[in-house]
């Protein structure tokens, strides 16, 4: 099913009493992929990822991930077929250690969630894997400090960190950059972009940092008031009057 | 800050081997006060069943804390699970057979059965509604105990069964009428069960019952079926309450439907938050002080509640993690 895209999303709708959040939006993103998702405060986007992730079932509409449809599924269920989120306000568990907070990760995705105890081999390998993934998003130095006790910064990495942990083909990144300051932005940056271009990762990014977007992304989604406003490469999308009117305006 | 024992799984890092020092520590000073204190306790005012009774209830709020504390979730009804538990061990030795540990099995099976049942009923809710719903149960098991007046003694409670003595083949301890050996008894079912609950907590099931705790959201999206790990935990919860239950009867040689009120219930929470419901053996230095108040306290005045109630608030406004808590964080600093 390798030629089907990575998640194909028709028409979906999520409605909170009167409100409509989100209105009849199609996405599909191709393997290996980054995807940014940009919009006004309020257009909708964090809405479209729970229901991408299954924090809650859209109202109408269909979710096609990986070739399987999803649409109201639960949610580990999208896990376990590969797809890993983190959170616009930022979601570790803060009285444990950067390491704990990787090794639960790393023992859920590899099974374990339900093992009463682990032999010496799986043990090991389970350390293996989390001196990697500490790595990669390097954090070694600070492994044993509480997360809660970390820069913003860092426990955004700390979470993408039990992110990439699910082994995940499919990752979604709810503003990585919130909050943060230039250098906590550029290295943020940077970690995207080796995920994306060395790891080959598909990644839909929502995001309100500009020059982050228009450097990352292979295509950009722009939501308005819940609606799909425009879906195009970044030239598309910084030529195109509609957004210049109800975004880029505002921002600049 | 290591004011859970739990958090180290024994990995390679410097901090992992410095918390399983510390954590070896507190097991050694921990079992050379438990193993002694028979030797001990009638010099310092005590009485030998004053420490089995502590181990007893001490066991059962470290219980109920493998939920409210390593698993966050709070539950007002665990007195239910204890309840059977006594019940469940009285019925066997004074309708079946004079078998402690038949005693103790049907217990255990009893508090056992009800909490896997009612876990599997209760694991959506969430903070104040699961908290109502184990009081609601609680308050049916103790309207059965008090009702079925030909089985249970209802409001007079369970009378005439003792425990049974325990033939080893080699050799009888005599449990009835020897107050120490009974004492290692019980302190030997102690170690069974919390060495099986602590291995739990060390396992990757227990840092995914910790994840629950910390952040359920993120637990979630890790792909954990939490409403599946909450009750393997309620249930895992009640059945090691419910042997604490089992040996309250054998310690009492009766069973009464106060042991599955909702006092006990509120009674084994004060005990956790005494102790330091982070700190795995905090509810059992909570259940110490808690019971040795009320015996010193209750022989000079009839009001002792009022001044276990004002330790308690002092305890929760000065040392909100608890007496153990705070030792820990001081130590640490
Ligand atoms: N669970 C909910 N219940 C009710 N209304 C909600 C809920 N979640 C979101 N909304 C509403 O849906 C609309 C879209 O919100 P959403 O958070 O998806 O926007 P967003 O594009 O992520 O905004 P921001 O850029 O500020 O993060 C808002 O009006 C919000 O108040
Ligand atoms: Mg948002």
């Amino acid at each position: 099913m390798s030629d089907s895209p990575m998640l194909e999303v028709s028409n979906v709708t999520k409605t909170f009493g009167s409100l409509v959040a989100v209105r009849e939006v199609s996405l599909t993103v191709a393997r290996g992929e980054l995807r940014a998702i940009i919009g006004p405060n309020g257009a909708g986007k964090t809405t479209f990822f729970n229901l991408i992730s299954g924090f809650f079932p859209p109202t109408k509409g269909r979710i096609i991930f990986d070739g399987q449809d999803v649409t109201n599924g639960p949610v580990p269920g999208r896990v376990k077929r590969g797809m890993a989120r983190t959170f616009q306000i930022t979601e570790v568990f803060p009285e444990l250690p950067v390491r704990e907070n990787v090794r639960i990760a790393v023992e859920v995705a590899a099974g374990y969630a339900l093992r009463p105890r682990l032999s010496a081999t799986e043990r090991a390998g389970v350390n293996r894997a989390i001196d990697e993934l500490l790595q990669r998003t390097r954090i070694t130095e600070k492994a044993d400090r509480l997360v809660g006790e970390l820069a913003h910064g860092d426990q955004r990495i700390a979470e993408i960190a039990m992110a990439l942990a699910l082994k995940p083909r499919l990752l979604l990144l709810d503003e990585p950059t919130a909050g943060m300051g230039e250098q906590e932005t550029f290295e943020i940056a940077g970690l995207i972009r080796r995920l994306h271009r060395e790891e080959n990762y598909s990644i839909v990014l929502v995001e309100h940092d500009m020059r982050l977007v228009f450097h990352l992304a292979d295509r950009i989604t722009v939501l308005a008031e819940g609606a799909l406003l425009a879906d195009g490469t970044p030239a598309d999308i910084a030529a195109n009057p509609d957004v210049q009117a109800a975004y880029l305006g505002h921002a600049a | 800050m290591s004011a859970t024992v739990i958090q180290a799984p024994g990995g390679d890092a410097p901090g992992g081997q410095l918390q399983a020092r510390q954590r070896i520590l507190t097991l050694v000073m921990v079992w050379a006060i438990l193993l002694s204190a028979p030797l001990w306790l009638p010099l310092v005012g005590g009485y030998t069943s004053l420490g089995t009774r502590i181990l007893v209830l001490g066991l059962a709020a470290m219980a109920l804390n493998f939920l409210v504390g390593f698993t966050g979730m709070v539950s007002f009804g665990h007195a239910a699970y204890f309840g059977l538990g006594v019940y469940g061990c009285g019925l066997i030795l004074r309708y079946v057979t004079a078998s402690t540990p038949l005693g103790l099995l049907a217990g255990l099976v009893l508090g056992g059965v009800a909490g896997t049942v009612i876990g599997a009923l209760i694991a959506r809710r969430r903070g104040i509604y699961f908290a109502m719903v184990t009081i609601a149960f609680q308050e049916i098991f103790y309207f059965i105990a008090y009702k079925w007046n030909g089985l249970t003694g209802g409001f007079d409670g369970l009378r005439g069964f003792t425990r049974a003595n325990l033939h080893l083949g080699f050799a009888t301890l005599d449990i009835i009428k020897n107050d120490v050996v009974f004492y290692y008894f019980v302190l030997f079912i102690f170690a069974l069960v919390v060495a099986v609950m602590g291995l739990i907590l060390l396992s990757p099931f227990g840092r995914t019952l910790l994840a629950i705790r910390e952040n359920e959201r993120r637990a979630r999206f890790l792909g954990i079926n939490i409403e599946r790990h909450i009750w393997l935990a309620f249930t895992l919860s009640s059945i090691f309450i419910a042997i604490a239950g089992g040996l309250y009867a054998l310690l009492n040689n009766f069973a009464d439907p106060s042991s599955l009120y909702t006092d006990l219930s509120g009674e084994l929470v004060i005990m956790c938050v005494l102790g330091g419901i982070r700190v795995f053996w905090g509810p059992l230095l909570g259940a110490a002080v808690y019971v040795v108040l009320q015996d010193y306290i209750s022989s000079h005045t009839v009001n002792w509640l009022f001044f276990v109630g004002g330790v308690f608030v002092i305890v929760v406004l000065f040392f909100p993690r608890g007496l153990l808590g705070m030792l820990r964080r001081r130590r640490d600093a």
